[in-house]
């Protein structure tokens, strides 16, 4: 401390501007920014997302870039191994692979994402009413849904596949049964929470109605846990659809679905690899991405994680 | 005080590695307890005063954690102190509560289970005797029936007799030194008032030193010696119980003593302090209560000021003193 | 006191089943709270005190008992009278950070008032909002931030805006300031105070702190278990206490002195406050008070007045005089 500082125009009032006070320091973030922020910084879950968008191009563009189709057949050229000419190899009818993957890709994130967004309409319906309502009507709606839960899906689908036939949207309409039952049950375990906290109480008291409640200030916020749950849903979907697939009772040929392939290539494994390679590649890196975003969103969503 | 003190704290400076840049909680501060005094470090949030104390018993485990400076138990550097060294330590010499009774204990093992836990640590009895020695313990922290509570679950207390379960467990082998931060806060007032009374009773008895951290100016009237109040990061005054309440020097103290209303006098305004606690990312090179301080001069942004001694036991650290009247 | 009551609490009870059994929180209240007064109410946990609170605004029916606000008796009000009501009376929450949406800016928190009740026009709606932040301490910047970006103090302020909007005229303040750190809390008394005499406010004040209690009320009420046990102006209760409990917690209030805490005489209760289902024999405090009588235990005493305009539940309430 040299003395300098005790020279006597230190010690006069320091003047400084009006209201300093009470001012904000953080630049202003709305909630998805922040979350946008915190997800960029976790490198796994963008990893996942450039995985995704990688896949969405491939998935819109990859047909164009290749001069064949996906089901123009060629006995000739059957069972060729990945080439400059076919990118990844030909099947036994001679059909291009990577087309055909790429249509596959087409199949999968547009089943994943339909099945996705009709759980989600029907599971948020579902769990909002049953939040709101509460009481006889909740138990009433939720045991319906624990009953339904049980019913071994697999079951119904093979019975719905008989009544309705195979293709694509009975896949969808099978998946969408039983899948909103988990999202219903999310939806009404947020909204009972938030139900609970102050500012729903604030705005009851300033007037606000139960549907106006429910659209500004309960489900944006539970918005978070909903969207996660869907990165959840569309992999297993896809997993689904493949799967079903893979057993014969989805889409049918000419029609390239990962599951179609996949079986398709099973059979000739020990002499045409890539047949099953490709197709199954796929699958596991699709479901991978969207595991990781979901994983990442999680975590970018969690308010206990911010920094 | 002829005595040597039982905890010295010396120049602790402790920061936090965040993604906008250092975070300096404590900044240099130094203090002393002697053995069987009451000390309390009064301060709100954004002061320190509970990662100070975090620091002293080993339990700042964030990795992005600097400590710097000495923390001597006994003449011993705690800092250099290795984990399991410290294990030894705590709730030996040291005891520690925590201000949430709800999260403290363990909810899926019994009371007196998680205080044998502790004896068994750092001595070498049988059951016969320690289940003996817990009992006593649970009684003497003023809970009835405590053969009963022993075998209770924490669920089943309310949250005075989880306290007092806590303050069993921080006690449980006598230690030295007792660490209280925000003992009674989440506590109704005439359960506090029972709990402070059973403290001051135990500390009496055991000869212990009592640390408070604190930012309720009324409990420490009752509890302390002496008075360490702290701001920003900071010790900006340091007295006796007495000097503090009655001969307040720092703005800072002054302000709060004048902004909490008083059951036994007739009020007729409160003084706020203006502006907000700081926060911790912000704070000036000079003083941190610049800001919302009504007496700031030039200099105060800029060049920090020591721990004057303003008289005997009562140091502040503020320009006013410096200055001519 | 020949007013009417602005606000009047008709031996109101509120019990929540808990599984198999029943809580009694709020247990035969009444209290009748008169334009321009703030009423303090106290108790510690447990007491029923926030449900009051809750009851007074509507936000929880009464068991039994009636809620008549200005003379209304709110349960026979369909629910759309009963939201155009709401616009008289207003709450301020205890937990800032749980009060304010965390997904609306502070406009469309602030505007929400007039959006529902569609009481200006677009053209003057942030006009409006502007006075009312700049009337809390707060400024036009604050107009498009969200509550994560505010302290504690501020997200009150902001709250307080809120309750604001509509123009009522009694505010309920649910513990308003024991979240804010201690050199905040007076700027937030302090502009409640300000803001009632400017605008003629009625308060119902709800709070565990004695000694701001004291300081911001005109009259106190004590509440135990669900009981209320003495009503009297903020004077006389803190200094002639005439229920037992009333005096074991003025004795326990650490005072800001260590002189006086030295010398004080200690009433200190044994025990803690148990809600047991058969406390509906005699009085509710008979398990702790020191002073219990075999009377305690078999008549619940009578709320009744003992000097005028003091009141208290307790055989012995005379014997204090």
């Amino acid at each position: 401390m040299s003395e300098e500082i005790l020279a006597p125009e230190f010690f006069k009032p320091l003047e400084r501007e009006n209201a300093a006070a009470d001012q904000l320091r953080r630049r202003p973030l709305s909630f998805w920014q922040d979350v946008w922020i915190r997800l960029r910084r976790n490198r796994i879950a963008t990893c996942g997302l450039y995985l995704l968008i990688t896949l969405f191009l491939f998935a819109l563009v990859g047909p164009f870039l290749s001069s064949h189709s996906y089901h123009e057949t060629n006995l000739v050229l059957k069972n060729h191994p990945p080439s400059l000419r076919f990118w990844f190899g030909t099947d036994d009818l001679g059909r291009d692979l990577f087309t055909r993957t790429c249509w596959g890709a087409r199949i999968s994130l547009f089943v994943g994402i339909t099945a996705a967004l009709v759980d989600m309409a029907i599971g948020v319906l579902w769990g909002g009413v049953a939040a709101l309502l509460g009481g006889k009507a909740d138990q009433l709606l939720m045991r319906v849904a624990d009953i339904l839960y049980a019913i071994p899906y697999l079951l119904v689908v093979i019975m719905l596949m008989v009544v309705v036939g195979t293709g694509l949207f009975p896949i969808i309409i099978a998946l969408t049964l039983t899948g909103w039952i988990s999202m219903a049950r999310i939806v009404r375990g947020q909204l009972l929470q938030l139900k609970e906290l102050e500012y729903i109480q604030a705005a009851i008291a300033l007037g606000s109605g139960k549907a106006r409640i429910l659209r500004k200030h309960l489900l944006p916020n539970a918005m978070g846990p909903i969207i996660i749950a869907m990165t959840f849903t569309i992999p297993t979907a896809i997993f689904t659809e493949a799967f079903l697939s893979f057993l014969g009772l989805g889409v049918q040929a000419p029609m390239a679905s990962w599951g179609t392939m996949a079986s398709d290539g099973l059979s000739a494994l020990r002499y045409y690899p890539w047949r099953l390679f490709f197709p199954a590649c796929f699958i596991s890196v699709t479901m991978l991405a969207f595991n990781l975003l979901g994983d990442g969103l999680r975590d970018a969503l969690d308010p206990r994680l911010r920094k | 005080m002829s005595q040597p003190p039982l905890l010295q704290v010396d120049q602790l400076k402790v920061s936090f590695k965040t993604h906008m840049g250092p975070l300096q909680a404590v900044r240099d501060v130094s203090f002393a307890i002697y053995p069987g005094e009451s000390v309390a470090i009064v301060g709100e949030s954004g002061s320190g005063k509970s990662v100070a104390a975090k620091a002293i018993i080993g339990l700042l485990s964030d990795p992005g954690v600097t400590i710097d400076g000495r923390i001597l138990l006994n003449e011993e550097n705690l800092l250099e102190k290795s984990e399991k060294e410290m294990q030894k330590i705590r709730g030996n010499q040291i005891g520690m509560i925590f201000q949430d009774p709800m999260t403290s204990l363990n909810p899926t093992m019994r009371v007196g289970k998680q205080i044998l836990e502790v004896i068994h640590k750092h001595a070498k009895s049988s059951f016969k005797e320690s289940k003996q020695q817990a009992i006593q313990l649970l009684q003497e922290v003023g809970l009835s029936d405590p053969e009963k509570r022993f075998e209770q679950y924490p669920h089943e207390l309310s949250g005075g007799m989880r306290q007092r379960v806590l303050i069993a467990i921080a006690l449980a082998c006598t230690p030295k030194l007792l660490i209280a931060d925000e003992p009674t806060t989440a506590l109704d007032v005439t359960i506090q008032a029972q709990i402070l009374a059973q403290m001051k009773a135990i500390q009496h008895k055991n000869q212990m030193s009592i640390l408070l951290i604190t930012h309720d100016l009324g409990i420490v009237a009752g509890m302390c010696d002496r008075v360490i109040v702290m701001y920003g990061g900071m010790i900006v005054e340091t007295a006796s119980v007495e000097d503090i309440y009655h001969s307040p020097f720092h703005p800072y103290t002054q302000g709060l003593l004048n902004s909490i209303p008083r059951v036994d006098k007739e009020e007729s305004d409160l003084t706020p302090i203006p502006g907000a606690p700081p926060h911790l990312l912000d704070l000036p090179a000079g003083c941190p209560f610049t800001e919302r301080c009504p007496f700031a001069m030039r200099m105060c942004p800029s060049h920090r000021p020591a721990l004057f001694v303003i008289k005997p036991f009562q140091q502040a650290a503020c320009w006013l003193h410096k200055k001519n009247p | 006191m020949t007013q009417k009551p602005l606000l009047s609490l008709q031996n109101v009870s509120k019990q929540f089943p808990i599984g198999k059994k029943v809580l009694t929180a709020v247990d035969g209240f009444s209290l009748d709270i008169y334009p321009g007064e703030t009423v303090g109410l106290v108790g510690e946990s447990g007491s029923g005190k926030s449900t009051v609170g809750r009851l007074s605004l509507y936000l929880q029916k009464p068991t039994t008992g009636s809620v008549l606000f200005d003379g209304f008796d709110l349960s026979l009000l369909s629910s759309r009278e009963i939201r155009k009501m709401r616009r008289r009376f207003q709450m301020i929450f205890q937990d800032p950070y749980a009060s304010l949406n965390p997904r609306m800016t502070v406009q469309d928190t602030i505007g929400e008032a007039f959006d529902i009740h569609k009481l200006v026009s677009k053209k003057q709606r942030e006009e409006k909002i502007v006075e009312l932040l700049e009337s809390v301490g707060l400024d036009q910047s604050h107009l498009s931030r969200f509550p994560h970006e505010f302290s504690g103090g501020q997200r009150q302020r902001i709250g307080i805006a809120r309750a604001l909007a509509v123009e009522p005229g009694f505010i309920v303040c649910d513990e308003p300031i024991s979240a804010l750190d201690v050199s905040i809390r007076a700027q937030i008394i302090n502009l409640l105070k300000k803001l009632q005499k400017e605008k003629g406010l009625t308060y119902l004040f709800i709070a565990h702190d004695l000694s701001m209690i004291k300081y911001l009320s005109d009259r106190v009420a004590v509440m135990y278990l669900g009981h209320l046990v003495e009503l009297a102006s903020s004077q006389e209760l803190y200094s002639k206490p005439l229920h037992p409990y009333t005096q074991a917690l003025l004795a326990s209030i650490p005072i800001p002195d260590p002189v006086i805490e030295k010398k004080r005489e200690r009433i200190l209760l044994q025990g803690e406050a148990q809600n047991s289902s058969n406390s509906s024999v005699g009085c509710p405090f008979q398990h702790r008070c020191p002073f219990a009588q075999a009377i305690c235990k078999e008549k619940k005493p009578l709320f009744e007045e003992v000097t005028p305009g003091h009141f208290a539940a307790c055989h012995f309430a005379k014997n204090w005089l």
